[in-house]
């Protein structure tokens, strides 16, 4: 049986040995080893994720493919891993980011190659531990443990500004998760247990959920972003490295969501539902106000970075909106739409803004000193049709036209919105404004008008490597945009029992419509 | 009339082997021809061995306590996993200074002779039971240090470090055998099972007077706020092979001394020392990871975090009466963190070259690209003293707030993680100076210079805060055993 070998394990493990591998081919002597090792590293993980997805039964809300071993004695703390439909997802979108930023480096990155391969690698061993983490000291050492390869990558490869970022992404993250422990630590007092499951359905006091609620939210929310701790994103994505940014923005935000999903919604979920409307006003927050920030951004970096923290507004505001929906439909139905438009947001925003902002990354590394700002660029098209094209692809798909996929998600979140409340549901819809003007603005700015200088007139259009990474991007785009039924396929189950889990007993039994009654 | 009996000399064999060898090697070294020094090197690390393998033998001993020496001396589970620590700590504290103080032209068997002798008192102490051999420990223990501080005699700060040092120390030593005296007079015994029975009895103020002078001196060798001072000075005076020597086995004496003065001798004043261990804690935490901002001089910066991590093991022992993990937890702390902070003055040590100490930030930029292995050996181990997974020293802070939470001392967990962010800063400061920055003009092309001995040590002690934090079982049982 599939389920029986430990495919996740391997997942983790496997690039974690890799890095290894690659530290030890030393210096920049053996660079070409050392690309070939985290290539044929990251394909492999890769490749791994078809038995896991083939192997995984979409008709069970059930943990799968489930590792178990005690590990540490004294604290009770298992190395259990396991796999649910949302896991899942986020762990192949992993993977195949993994393999793209390792592609995308062997060409942009020249200095201390060993060394970047490796943090990419740890990065993307941890991620995927994060996500299928049963225990939650053990999801707490991924969580954490991750920050080191980040920091390192930003602080060693980023650009001008890098050491001050570094640090600032460094101590907002730990700050956040420091709550979080003494949460985890207090539902081990009281159950005996880390293993996350043991949480769920605790019959806990609101006073305490409201507790743990607003320990859990503070870590999260740094890491989604949400507004107000959201200042360190723009400082790290704009420094960091394109293949930091890329999985930065691909995947460490969407550790917040997750963490929404697994934790905090069915382990407080009373007290969810009491401070929804303080999560939706973040929500509607991050999408309109950063929105308008974004416009008016001078740097590309910066522009994408806040545009994701309002496309993350999106995934949160679906997960919260799932109480007032029940609130006021009493209607599963619409909740659960709303639910899973937050979780394929995920997946479509790892596509369109990790794509952006590898195309940055190219501009940025053709110009003479590697700038990122608007100004310095223009007529790009001229100069790099092929990457012009791509680049307006992923531009749509950031926007949310339909049949890319950042239309889905959004689309479900608004209309699931819609039944609820009419007014969020309104301001919601202004990203479908506001993204266009940001992105399209830059994308005329830079790729269309005038060559702006001999620099840009001189640029070499994208070669075989990129145009590689830009397909399978694009594969990912239209996949998800066009015919998403294979994630929908295996989220639903999970998703389902996920809003049992997360809403009140009391809500379901007595429904009180009250729009339409 | 007291009766007299013979003592089982075989439970203080550890201890009489010490001090056998210690008076062999002094005359030995005083016949031996110069070039024959290296063997007082030997010899000493060859009293470790013995003197570890005799503690290990008494392991299974052990189990249950036995008293001997009328009462003064104890072998239980904690004195044993004390003299273990204690005796691996020293021996590689030992093996950094041996390349350090030969090129320095320091007095060399004089220092590990010192060192033994200090080693001695140390185990003394741990297995003292009585609060009159309590003190001897100490004291051979304290004047030992002080003159290993001393013996820098070509610089000036080793002087007034060790001036300071002493002058302080004694101090402390005065208020300790105060409060001792305080104590006798209440209960008329020094015999920590005898002084704990007649506490039980007593409600008055008198005791936790005695109480309070004790925790001063106590706190003193520690080196927590308010008797901190000494600890910067201390640290960055010392030949830094002292500095690591003087942080590395003396503390888990230390914290073992605190067992059994606080917990084994006054259980009863449990509310009062842990209430007065609080404050100091709070302090020790806030001051050693404030200040150590601040630092410009590694050596330094190591100290006031010291204080910060002292700060974290009373944690511990502050939540230990109310917990079934606390003093466990905190045992695995100290242990835990002398081993990273050995490794990190270990790496300042291997830095150094041709007499001169490379002690300040600056001399760290671009390490990696200078040393890739050793930044990386500094790397774990910085994040170890800064509680990140996958080290150790992130298993460490959860046993402490594990402790705290079930003691329901949330707020303090809370608080003391608060402090561990504050503390994260300066670690990543010096991980950005090494990883982040280019080398400084001029040391770009210089290798760092080690044998290949340092190598292993440093590796090991580097590779041990990543591998206990992913392997940390048999460890933490350890610290269980050893103290319930």
């Amino acid at each position: 049986m599939l389920t029986n070998l430990p495919i996740l394990s391997a997942l983790i493990w496997l690039p974690l040995l890799g890095a290894v591998l690659v530290l030890l081919t030393g210096g920049d002597k053996h660079a070409n080893t050392a690309r070939g090792i985290a290539v044929a590293v990251t394909i492999i993980s890769l490749l791994l994720c078809v038995p896991l997805y083939l192997g995984f039964d979409a008709s069970s809300y059930e943990m799968q493919f489930i590792e178990d071993h005690l590990w540490i004695n004294a604290y009770k703390i298992h190395y259990a891993l396991g796999v649910d439909g949302i896991s899942l997802v986020m762990i192949i979108l992993t993977n195949f980011t993994g393999l793209l930023v390792v592609i995308a480096g062997c060409h942009s990155v020249n200095v201390r190659v060993s060394q970047y391969m490796a943090a990419f690698l740890t990065m993307q061993g941890m991620i995927v531990g994060v996500f299928c983490a049963m225990d939650a000291i053990l999801f707490y050492i991924f969580w954490e443990g991750m920050l080191i390869p980040m920091y390192l990558s930003i602080g060693m490869w980023g650009s001008a500004n890098r050491s001050y970022a570094s640090i600032k992404f460094f101590l907002f993250t730990f700050l956040g998760s420091i709550l979080m422990l003494v949460a985890l630590i207090y539902l081990y007092n009281q159950t005996g247990s880390f293993m996350i499951q043991d949480y769920y359905g605790l019959p806990l006091s609101f006073k305490v959920q409201a507790w743990i609620f607003l320990a859990f939210l503070l870590s999260f929310a740094v890491k989604v972003p949400m507004w107000p701790v959201h200042t360190w994103l723009p400082d790290a994505h704009t420094e960091a490295p394109s293949g930091g940014s890329v999985v930065l923005a691909a995947l460490m935000l969407k550790l917040g969501i997750y963490g929404f999903l697994r934790f905090s919604m069915p382990i407080a979920p009373l007290a969810c539902s009491e401070f929804a409307w303080v999560m939706i006003v973040l929500s509607l927050i991050a999408i309109v106000y950063i929105g308008l920030i974004a416009i008016m951004q001078s740097d590309m970096k910066k522009l994408i970075a806040y545009s994701s923290i309002a496309h993350m507004g999106f995934a949160t505001l679906g997960c919260f909106m799932v109480y007032d929906i029940v609130r006021h439909m009493a209607s599963l139905q619409d909740a659960y739409m709303s639910l899973e438009g937050a979780v394929i947001q995920m997946v479509s925003h790892a596509f369109g803004s990790g794509a952006m902002f590898l195309g940055v990354g190219l501009l940025a590394e053709r110009f003479y000193n590697h700038s990122r700002l608007i100004k310095d660029y223009g007529g790009v098209a001229n100069s790099m049709p092929i990457f012009a094209a791509f680049f307006m692809l992923f531009a749509m798909s950031n926007v949310g036209l339909p049949g890319t996929a950042g239309f889905v998600g959004e689309f479900m979140i608004i209309m699931s919105a819609f039944q609820a409340h009419f007014f969020v549901a309104l301001f919601a819809a202004l990203t479908l404004i506001l993204s266009a003007s940001y992105t399209l603005w830059m994308y005329k700015r830079v790729f269309f008008g005038p060559v702006a200088n001999e620099y840009v007139a001189n640029f070499k259009d994208i070669g075989w490597v990129e145009i590689t990474n830009y397909v399978l991007l694009a594969i990912g785009v239209f996949f998800v945009g066009l015919y998403p039924e294979p994630i929908i396929k295996v989220l639903h189950v999970t998703i389902s029992h996920l809003l049992l889990q997360s809403i009140p007993p009391e809500f379901a039994l007595n429904p009180a419509p009250v729009f339409f009654a | 009339m007291m009766e007299f009996t013979v003592p089982q000399w075989s439970l203080a064999m550890p201890e009489i082997f010490l001090l056998c060898a210690v008076c062999f090697i002094v005359l030995a070294d005083v016949f031996l021809p110069k070039t024959y020094r290296i063997l007082t090197y030997i010899l000493t690390q060859a009293a470790l061995v013995g003197a570890f393998v005799l503690a290990l033998s008494q392991y299974n001993q052990s189990a249950s306590p036995i008293e001997t020496f009328s009462g003064h001396y104890i072998l239980d589970r904690l004195a044993v996993l004390s003299k273990l620590f204690i005796y691996v700590f020293s021996a590689f504290a030992f093996a950094y200074a041996r390349e350090y103080i030969a090129a320095r032209k320091i007095a060399r068997s004089e220092y590990y002779l010192l060192g033994l002798f200090a080693v001695l008192g140390m185990s003394v102490l741990v297995s003292a039971y009585s609060f009159l051999t309590i003190f001897l420990g100490l004291e051979l223990l304290s004047l030992a240090l002080y003159a290993m501080v001393a013996m820098n005699k070509e610089s000036a700060i080793a002087a007034e470090a060790a001036m300071k040092f002493f002058v302080l120390g004694s101090l402390a030593t005065g208020i300790l055998l105060y409060g001792i005296s305080l104590l006798y007079g209440v209960t008329g015994d020094v015999q920590i099972n005898a002084v704990a029975k007649v506490l039980q009895n007593r409600h008055d103020i008198v005791p936790v007077i005695a109480l309070i002078f004790i925790l001063s001196g106590i706190v003193f060798k520690f080196g927590a706020v308010p008797f901190h001072m000494w600890v910067p000075d201390v640290y960055q005076g010392s030949a830094t092979p002292t500095t690591l020597f003087i942080a590395s086995a003396p503390k888990v004496a230390a914290f073992a001394m605190t067992m059994r003065i606080l917990v084994q001798a006054m259980p009863s004043l449990h509310v009062d020392w842990s209430h007065i261990l609080i404050v100091i804690s709070i302090l020790s935490m806030f001051f050693g990871n404030v200040l150590a901002i601040a630092q410009t001089n590694l050596k330094r910066l190591l100290a006031y975090s010291s204080i910060a991590h002292i700060g974290y093991t009373l944690l511990g022992l502050i939540a230990g009466p109310y917990s079934t993990l606390g003093y466990s937890a905190a045992m695995f702390y100290i242990s835990t963190y002398v081993l990273v902070a050995a490794g990190a003055f270990a790496i300042i040590t291997i830095m150094g070259r041709d007499g001169i100490e490379f002690d300040n930030l600056e001399d760290y930029r671009g390490l990696n690209a200078r040393n890739p292995w050793l930044a990386f050996m500094m790397l774990l181990l910085l994040f170890s003293m800064a509680g990140v997974p996958p080290t150790v020293g992130f298993l460490a802070k959860l046993g402490l707030l594990e402790a705290l939470v079930q003691a329901n001392l949330v707020w303090l967990a809370v608080l003391a993680l608060l402090f561990a962010l504050i503390g994260a800063y300066y670690y990543l400061r010096v991980v950005m100076y090494m990883y982040f920055e280019e080398p400084l003009e001029g040391t770009a092309s210089l290798p760092v210079r080690m044998s290949s001995g340092m190598l292993v040590a440093v590796s090991i002690n580097g590779a041990s805060a990543l591998l206990l934090g992913l392997a940390p079982s048999f460890f933490i049982d350890l610290c269980r055993i050893s103290v319930g």
